[in-house]
Formats: C-alpha cells, structure tokens, sequence
C-alpha cells in the first residue's frame, strides 16, 4: 500500500515542482515505486524538471476522459525505472478534473507504487481543492519571505480543515549567509509562527537552476547542497530520523576546494 | 555612523530586516487568521458573552468584538452594554470573603 502525498505552498515560485521532481527522485533511486502527477493543468512543468517532456503521449486529462488507459499515459523516467510522470494537460483548464477523479485516480495508483506525489498548482482555486482530494499527507514548501509564509498559514489552514491535518512544512531557497547577517528570517522564526512540523530546509542553490536547464534532478548531482537536503528530506519520508543539514558548511570536500578556487 | 552611512551608499538594507519581517508577519497573521473562519470571531464573542452573565446582565445584541489594529499590536477590543450588575454575585463573594 503507497502514501499519497501533496506537496503545496499557496504562492506561485517557491519551489513546488522542483520539491516534488527532487523527492521524488531519491525516494526512486533507491528502489522505491513512485510516481509524480502533475496537476497544474494548463501550466504543466514538472515534466520539464523532469526532462520528459519530449515523451509525452496521453496526459491526466485523457485519462480522466476515458482517451486512454492510465498506464498508456505514465511515462517512465529514462533514468530510474521505478519511476513515473502522470503530466498535466497543457491544452485544458483545471476544471478539466474533479476532485472525484483525482480520489479515483489515486485510489487506482495507491497498489501499485509506494508513493503517489501530488504537485499542486499555485492558488487556493479549483486546482489545489483537485490536487488535494486524493491525498492521505500533505507537504508545504515555503520560503523565507513574508508574502510567502503568509501564503503557507492560509494553505496550512485549508489543509486542516480538509482533514489533511499535521502537514510538514520544507523551507526552501534559505541562505545562511543572510540568515547569519540578520536579513533573513531563520528556520526557528517560521517554524515558530506556522507551528507544524519541519520536514527539511533546502538552502539557495545555483545547481538547481542547472539541474533545471538540463532537466536533471538536484538529487542526482552529488556536491549540490540542495540535492543533499531533498535526499535527506527522502529519507524522513521513509520514517527515518535524519539532522538538519550544516548550512553552508555542507559542500563535501570537492564543493569546498571548488569554492576555495572560486569557481562557484 | 560611518559605516552605516557607507551601507547606506552601497545600497544595504538597514540590519536586522529579520526582524522586521517577524514581526509583519507575526502582525499579519493575526488578521488572517481570525478573518479566516468567521466561526472564530463568533465563537469568541459567544463564550466572552457567556462568561461576562456570569458577573452582569449585558445587552447580547449590542455586544461587539473586533480586532483593531495599531503600528505594533493588534488588540481585540469589545464594547459591552451593560444593563445590571448580579446582585447574587455580589453576595456570593461577600459570604466567600
């Protein structure tokens, strides 16, 4: 039996399908059965992340439709063979699905794979009450800004009183530099005003944006911090305790001599 | 001095912006989360009403509640019509002193 977990944020750009892509990833590269969906129909991504956008056949919208058969529209990923995308439609709206058909959906996947992530779209519209319906957990992605906690309270809010209690909250893009300056606020300062549980902090990370470029996941790349805190965030997924990563501190030795030569 | 007017000229922002977010934040929070679900102001004036008949008879329909807002709190603040004070009260701390 899989878990069926949502990863949402309220504000649009802080990290959604990257969290979504990076967990899902590790959790498949160690053997794990995943698979990622894609609800943000109409402005469809996570493929991109993903790299699989150029095998996109049927998408959630034709399966949905009766178009296709749900295993004709998951593609699996050319790197890990545990691994699969439902895409979004990009033709479509979200009113193109129902809350029933994402119960339904994930209700028919909850068998065959060990975990079901859910990247949600932006919003507190049509489409975050579609991409939570089928959920059974839910992860919130924030950053360190006012607007975009402020987001998370509310969504953290409506999460609850959709009977997705206890979600976990992942700071994504801190720097540590900033935070150390005072011009940050710090993992506590959040943590503190949206009271729920931490599930990781991702510092700010240039290899993301590379990883993007090349749709590779951070995860894959072994000096990248960020990578390092979304395998670590796997892994308290699977139920084991695993410390906060040293911000800043944690480059391995190939990252610190590259830093030290000052080539990143 | 010096060296905040030179951060001044290159363009850095005044130290400690953390805790200027913090307390926004903290400031905004309070309003969203009270404006979230009405139920909430409602139930507060509910259980306010149902303590104060304890000590006083109040006019129910003129109670009000809001949450009002200056440059650093947010204080809630009530007005209560008062129509009588409970005799019984009254008598009942003077036989408990």
């Amino acid at each position: 039996m899989g878990e069926i977990i949502v990863v949402t944020s309220g504000k649009g750009g802080v990290g959604k399908t990257t969290t979504t892509a990076n967990i899902g990833t590790a959790l498949a590269s160690e053997g794990l059965r995943v698979v990622l969906i894609d609800t943000d129909i109409g402005l469809r991504n996570l493929d991109v992340v993903m790299g699989l956008e150029n095998r996109i056949v049927y998408d959630i919208v034709d399966v949905v439709n009766g178009n296709c058969r749900l295993k004709q529209a998951l593609i699996r990923d050319k790197r890990f063979e545990s691994l699969y995308l439902l895409p979004a439609a990009q033709t479509k709206d979200k009113t193109a699905i129902s809350p029933e058909d994402m119960e339904y959906l994930c209700k028919e996947m909850k068998d065959d794979y060990d975990y079901v992530i859910i990247d949600c779209p932006a919003g507190i519209e049509q489409g975050f009450y579609n991409a939570i319906a089928g959920a059974e957990k839910a992860i919130v992605v924030t950053t360190p800004e006012v607007s975009a906690v402020r987001d998370a309270d509310r969504v953290i809010g409506l999460l609850e009183s959709s009977d997705l209690r206890n979600p976990k909250l992942i700071i994504n893009r801190l720097r540590p530099r900033m935070v150390r300056q005072g011009d940050m606020m710090d993992i506590e300062d959040i943590v503190d005003i949206l009271a729920v549980e931490l599930l990781g902090v991702v510092q700010e990370d240039d290899r993301i944006i590379v990883s993007t470029n090349r749709g590779e996941p951070a995860v894959m790349n072994l000096v990248s911090p960020a990578g390092e805190a979304y395998r670590r965030i796997a892994r308290r997924i699977r139920g084991e305790e695993v410390p906060l990563m040293h911000l800043e501190e944690s480059y391995g030795f190939m990252g610190r001599l590259r830093k030290f030569m000052g080539l990143c | 001095m010096l060296i905040d007017c030179l951060n001044r000229v290159l363009g850095k922002a005044a130290p400690n912006s953390r805790i200027h977010a913090r307390e926004r934040l903290r400031l905004v929070l309070v309003h969203d989360r009270a404006k979230m679900s009405p139920y909430f102001m409602n139930k507060l004036k509910e259980d306010l009403y149902s303590v104060i008949t304890r000590y006083v008879v109040a006019d129910a329909d003129k109670l009000e509640v809001v949450l009002n807002q200056s440059d650093r709190v947010v204080e809630l603040k009530t007005s209560i019509p008062i129509k009588k004070i409970r005799r019984d009260y009254l008598e009942r701390t003077k036989k408990t002193s």
